[in-house]
């Protein structure tokens, strides 16, 4: 581990205090967590006292599916190994929409004067209707990520002064990165000759995994 | 008496100097513009979704078509990202080949820019300069990959294949024959780095003719000079990086100052503009021209003198030899694990950014122990850029709209992803 690292952490646990709820260093990079109430403050405090000048990045995650493989070899080994995929898209209980820690926001910042970054989480509280704080007044490149996780997660930025979809469609329903948003998205679209204009229409496509999800610890070999 | 209003204006997206398709909502009082709004995401194709749903090495091409004027920079903050999760060591050769290309990248990147902001401001003699040497880097990349755009050339672990032994040439044809054909096929007789030791001879020269045309042409600077001005505490409160960054007097490179591969062991100095204009964001850029090629003669010289692997032995990341394949049992296994379900990575997260020829490129990953990506996520450089495009053209007349399109180096590839 690099001692710079080391010193970075130590730093950020002095400056933010008790605001820090989490701090950890893994493959020479510090990620940290602050809760959502009180992210603006630890951000002015990271920009103006430990010299983080820039955003590098701003974006969102959506943990709805973490940790779910498609394909369970255990499960299969009476009737053989089939191709039977399970798609956990579909299956959308509804507990499973309301978890809580489902949205995440995740900085990248940027010293240029110490050469040194940071990463910060923060969760929204409620995964239904994800809220934070917008960083706007202290980073000002802010304005297109933030528009771009709300377009694309529908993660809502208080105080955002132009909150429109960005990447997107005019007119587009939905947020694609969601993890239950299927990756051939709901409509298509094609020229209709006979009325003259392009239409939308639910899509014709299924969707198909070619390669199935697996997860394989290191720790525990599958046994084939 | 009239009423006097200001007049909106719509600017693309089919339009030959937006660079792609940008639709650019301009509010004008008579030529100056008031207030811009550019639309993007006509090129969103939706790259961060498709790589979750792919194994890791299936996405490298996707990689590609990001930032489609500088493809294997994007490749490389890629790879980089998943051989630090994955805790790959990359052989020396390897690393060489890849630095090495990242400069021609660049080189590729920057011509391409200048061709198109020249003629974007009305010198169109520079653009078709530009594009008689970019044939000439793409040549390489046709070399090592067999496509002259969208290589895939970097691996996990490496890259695909080591550096080829000849290089194609010109065939006797109708239009090439005769002298001509010898001229073209005068610095092909030897291996790819003969190939591109020849071009970094010649370089230097090239981009002197392009200096020549522009450097101190007097239509060139009124259309650059002093506009577009960014003070370097703007330039970081918009998230600048790479040349828009220098441009503004910060000497901020990624190669210098958080080396990945071996930027380290390489002589080269970063130009830094003064006055953060679109002339100095000129003259960064063609300065690091001349530096990637001092850059790329260092590297061709390494890779004369030193053989090697260019692909990590792990078999978990890396195919086994064919020949291996076919003789040894552990080895087929490995290279039907590979190319049916792929290599699984282990849970965590990281960044890895490059000094792209655009700014800062980064891919954040999440994994969560599987054979694809969690949550990929392309950090492209291009996207602040544009959002400054608003407070960078404000009270500029609109014709100067075009030069700083044109100086922010927009690619939608990217912006869009």
């Amino acid at each position: 581990m690099k001692q710079s690292v080391l010193d970075l952490q130590q730093e950020v646990n002095q400056t933010l205090g008790a605001d820090l709820l989490s701090s950890e260093i893994a493959l020479d990079e510090l990620t940290i967590e602050v809760s959502v109430e009180k992210a603006l403050e630890a951000f002015t405090k990271l920009r103006d006292e430990l010299g983080f000048e820039q955003l590098i990045d701003l974006c969102g995650v959506d943990y709805l599916d973490y940790g779910q493989a498609n394909w369970e070899t255990m499960k299969a080994v009476n009737s053989g190994f089939s191709r039977g995929v399970f798609d956990f898209a579909e299956d959308e209980s509804d507990d499973e929409q309301q978890m809580e820690r489902r949205f995440a926001v995740v900085y990248h910042l940027l010293s240029i004067e110490h050469n040194r970054r940071v990463r910060v989480k923060v969760f929204p509280s409620e995964a239904a209707m994800p809220i934070v704080d917008s960083v706007i007044s202290i980073w000002n490149c802010a304005n297109w990520f933030e528009r771009e996780a709300f377009d694309m997660f529908g993660i809502i930025f208080k105080g955002h002064p132009d909150l429109r979809r960005i990447l997107t469609d005019y007119g587009f329903v939905g947020h694609p990165l969601r993890k239950d948003f299927p990756l051939t998205g709901h409509v298509e679209m094609r020229y209709d000759a006979e009325k003259g204009r392009v239409v939308y229409e639910p899509v014709s496509i299924e969707n198909r995994v070619n390669v199935p999800r697996v997860i394989r610890k290191k720790s525990s070999p599958q046994t084939v | 008496m009239p009423e006097i209003r200001n007049y909106t204006l719509n600017f693309g997206p089919q339009h030959p100097s937006a660079h792609g398709v940008l639709r650019l909502v301009l509010e004008l009082d008579g030529e100056t513009v008031v207030r811009s709004d550019p639309h993007i995401g006509l090129l969103h194709r939706g790259t961060e979704k498709l790589a979750e749903f792919k194994p890791y090495n299936q996405s490298i091409g996707y990689m590609d078509r990001l930032d489609y004027v500088s493809m294997m920079s994007n490749e490389h903050a890629y790879v980089m990202a998943i051989e630090k999760m994955l805790g790959v060591e990359v052989p020396e050769r390897a690393q060489y080949i890849r630095v090495m290309f990242d400069e021609i990248t660049r080189i590729l990147n920057h011509l391409m820019w200048l061709g198109a902001h020249a003629l974007d401001i009305g010198a169109m003699t520079v653009f078709l300069y530009a594009f008689r040497e970019r044939e000439d880097l793409m040549d390489c990349y046709e070399a090592v990959s067999g496509a002259r755009m969208h290589a895939t050339y970097y691996r996990p672990g490496g890259v695909y294949r080591d550096l080829p032994e000849s290089m194609a040439k010109y065939e006797e044809s109708k239009w090439n024959s005769g002298k001509k054909l010898d001229k073209l096929n005068e610095t092909r007789e030897g291996t790819l780095l003969d190939f591109i030791e020849a071009f970094t001879e010649r370089f230097p020269g090239y981009v002197d003719e392009y200096e020549t045309l522009l450097t101190d042409n007097r239509i060139w600077k009124q259309r650059t000079v002093d506009i577009g001005i960014v003070p370097p505490e703007r330039a970081l409160q918009l998230g600048f990086t790479g040349p828009m960054l220098r441009g503004s007097g910060i000497a901020w490179d990624l190669r210098k100052k958080q080396p990945y591969e071996v930027y380290d062991k390489m002589d080269f100095d970063i130009p830094v503009g003064v006055t953060g204009d679109c002339y100095d964001r000129y003259l960064v850029r063609v300065a690091e021209m001349r530096e990637s090629n001092k850059i790329i003669k260092q590297c061709v010289k390494w890779l004369k003198e030193n053989d090697g692997p260019v692909m990590s032995s792990d078999n978990k990341v890396a195919p086994p030899s064919r020949e291996d394949a076919k003789s040894n049992m552990e080895a087929l296994i490995h290279h039907f694990k590979l190319f049916t379900e792929g290599y699984t990575v282990p849970e965590s997260e990281a960044y890895a950014a490059v000094e792209h020829p655009k700014g800062e490129f980064g891919i954040y990953m999440v994994s969560d122990g599987a054979n694809k990506p969690y949550r990929m996520r392309v950090r492209a450089p291009g996207f602040p850029h544009l959002a400054s495009l608003d407070e960078m053209v404000k009270g500029h007349m609109i014709a100067d709209v075009v030069s700083i399109i044109g100086t922010q180096d927009i690619v939608f590839g990217e912006i869009d992803r």
